[in-house]
C-alpha cells in the first residue's frame, strides 16, 4: 500500500494541526468541576474536563499537575480554552502558559464572585470561543503533523503475538515521514528493562531510560507489600494467558517495531528533539498515560487491547485494535481495526499495518473512534504523592 | 498456509501460545514459528483456551520459560510437554 502523504487537520495559531477541534472548559482544581461543568452544560460545542486534584501539592507533584494542565490546553486537538480555578493566582499561571500557543484562551477565579456570577461570566466567554471554533476549517496537512501516543491495556497474549506488533509496523512505515511518536508504560517494561534500554539512540537517552526505570523499581520494593501478583500482572492478563510482568513487557515491548528512541521525557513533558520516537515515564493504568501523552502535546493515540480495554480520551482521539477474535466479536463497539487473522494467517503484519493506517487517517479526518461515539473522555491526572 | 493451532514466537521458545479456541486432550497440534516461517507438531495433553501457553518440551521446577526468545519466569512445579504453562506453575523472576 502506498503510504498517505496527508490527512486533513485544524491548523492552529502555533505551526501544530489538531486532528480535532474541541474548546475545554479546564478547572484547575477539584473544587471548580462544578463551575466547569456548569458551563459546559450551558454552552454547546464546549467540554469540561473535571478531575480530582489541584488543591496543597507541592514539588514535583505540583510541577506535574501545572504541566498536565498547561499541556491539555497546549493539546493542537484544542482550539480555544476557559480555565476555571478557585484562587487568581494558579489560573492566570495556566491560562499565560497557553497563550503562549496564540490560542483563544480566557481564566476565571471563583473567590469573591462565587460559582454563579463566575458560571455567568464564563459561558459568556465560552459562547463567544465555541462560536468562532465551530467557522474553524480543516484542511490538508502533511502527515509529520500527526504526533502518536500508544499504550496497550487489558492485554493478553494475543497482544504481543499480534495487535502489538501492527503498532509497531505502523511506526516503522510512519516514522520515516517524520511523525512524532510516544510510548510510555514504566512498570510495563519491567523484565523487558535492558532491552529496552538497548533501544536509545544515544547512550544519553539508554542512561536516562535506566534511571527513570530504576527510580521506579526502587520505588515500587519500597512500598510493595507482596510480589504485585494481584496488579500485574492483572486479573484480566492473567485470565488472557498472560503469567508473569516480564511475559507482559516483551509483549509490550512490540508496540515500537524496530525503532530506536531519541530522548525519555518526564510524565506530560512536550517532546523538544523533533520528529522520531520517545519514551516517556508514565503509570501503565490507560487513562492516566494516555492523559499525560495528551498533555504532551500528541494528537492521536492507538491503543492495542487482547481481553478489550475500553479507554477514551477527551482530547485525543483512541483507536482501538485487537487481535483477539473473541473480543473482536464480543465487544466489536469498541474495536476501531480488527486484526484477529492474524492468528489464523488469513492476515500477516505487514497487511494489518496498512489496516491501522487506514484507520488512523480516517481517524485523524475525523471519523469518530468507537471510544468517542460511545462518550468515553476518561482524563486522569497523575499524582506522584500525597499532598501539603 | 494452514491455519495454526499454535503459534511460536521465537525457534528457541520453550513455550507455545494456543491461538484456536481451545486444544483437546491428545489433540496433535501444529504450531507456526514466526521468526523462521517453519512448523512443528505437538501433542496437546490438555484443554488448554486461546491465548494461553502450551510447553514445548518437558520443564522441571527451577527451570526457565523462553518467550520472544527471552526470559519471562521460573517453573515452580514441573510440566509435562504438551501441558499447560500459566501461573499455577510459573512464577516472576522479579519483585
Amino acid at each position: 500500500m502506498e503510504i498517505p502523504k496527508s490527512f486533513l487537520g485544524y491548523k492552529r495559531e502555533n505551526g501544530r494541526a489538531g486532528t480535532r477541534n474541541h474548546v475545554i472548559i479546564l478547572p484547575v482544581d477539584d473544587i471548580s468541576n462544578a463551575c466547569a461543568e456548569a458551563v459546559a452544560n450551558n454552552i454547546k460545542g464546549t467540554i469540561a474536563l473535571p478531575h480530582s486534584y489541584g488543591r496543597l501539592q507541592f514539588g514535583a507533584d505540583l510541577d506535574l499537575h501545572f504541566r498536565t494542565m498547561i499541556g491539555t490546553g497546549k493539546n493542537p486537538n484544542v482550539a480555544a480554552v476557559i480555565v476555571i480555578g478557585i484562587e487568581p493566582k494558579w489560573t492566570k499561571r495556566i491560562v499565560d502558559a497557553i497563550a503562549t500557543t496564540g490560542k483563544p484562551v480566557e481564566g476565571f477565579h471563583i473567590e469573591r464572585t462565587g460559582d454563579i456570577g463566575t458560571i455567568m461570566k464564563a459561558s459568556k466567554k465560552a459562547q463567544e470561543f465555541s462560536q468562532w471554533a465551530s467557522e474553524k476549517q480543516r484542511e490538508e496537512c502533511p502527515m509529520s503533523d500527526l504526533w502518536i501516543s500508544v499504550k496497550c491495556g487489558e492485554s493478553d497474549t494475543t497482544s504481543g503475538l499480534a495487535s502489538n506488533p501492527t503498532v509497531g509496523n505502523l511506526m516503522e512505515k510512519l516514522e520515516p515521514l517524520g511523525v512524532h511518536l510516544c510510548f510510555g508504560e514504566t512498570s510495563e517494561l519491567t523484565g523487558a528493562e535492558a532491552v529496552c534500554a538497548s533501544r536509545g539512540a544515544t547512550p544519553e537517552a539508554k542512561e536516562k531510560f535506566m534511571k527513570t526505570w530504576n527510580g521506579y523499581n526502587d520505588f515500587i520494593l519500597k512500598e510493595a507489600t507482596d510480589d504485585l501478583s494481584e496488579s500485574q500482572p492483572t486479573a484480566g492478563n492473567i485470565a488472557g494467558g498472560l503469567t508473569t510482568i516480564e511475559e507482559k513487557a516483551f509483549g509490550n515491548f512490540q508496540k515500537i517495531g524496530n525503532l530506536k528512541f531519541i530522548d525519555v521525557l518526564e510524565p506530560a513533558e512536550e517532546p523538544r528533539k523533533g520528529k522520531g520516537l520517545y519514551f516517556m515515564d508514565t503509570s501503565s493504568a490507560a487513562a492516566e498515560c494516555i492523559t499525560l501523552q495528551a498533555a504532551g502535546g500528541f494528537n492521536i493515540h492507538l491503543f492495542p487491547t487482547g481481553q478489550g480495554n475500553i479507554v477514551g480520551n477527551p482530547i485525543e482521539p483512541v483507536i482501538k485494535l485487537t487481535a483477539n477474535p473473541l473480543t473482536a466479536k464480543s465487544m466489536s463497539e469498541h474495536i476501531d481495526c480488527d486484526v484477529s487473522k492474524i492468528l489464523s494467517r488469513q492476515m500477516n503484519l505487514n497487511q494489518a499495518g496498512d489496516e491501522l493506517i487506514k484507520s488512523t487517517i480516517r481517524t485523524a479526518n475525523g471519523r469518530l473512534t468507537c471510544a468517542e461515539s460511545l462518550g468515553h473522555k476518561e482524563f486522569v491526572m497523575t499524582k506522584l504523592y500525597r499532598s501539603a | 498456509m494452514s491455519q495454526p493451532d499454535l503459534i511460536i514466537h521465537d525457534e528457541k521458545d520453550n513455550v507455545a501460545v494456543v491461538v484456536i479456541e481451545t486444544t483437546k486432550k491428545a489433540q496433535d497440534c501444529n504450531a507456526w514459528i514466526m521468526e523462521n516461517d517453519k512448523t512443528v507438531k505437538i501433542s496437546s495433553i490438555a484443554e488448554i483456551p486461546l491465548g494461553h501457553k502450551i510447553a514445548l518440551t518437558d520443564l522441571k521446577e527451577g527451570d526457565t520459560i523462553i518467550k520472544y526468545g527471552h526470559d519471562i519466569g521460573k517453573v515452580v512445579k514441573s510440566i509435562k510437554k504438551g501441558a499447560h504453562v500459566h501461573v499455577h506453575n510459573v512464577k516472576t523472576k522479579k519483585w
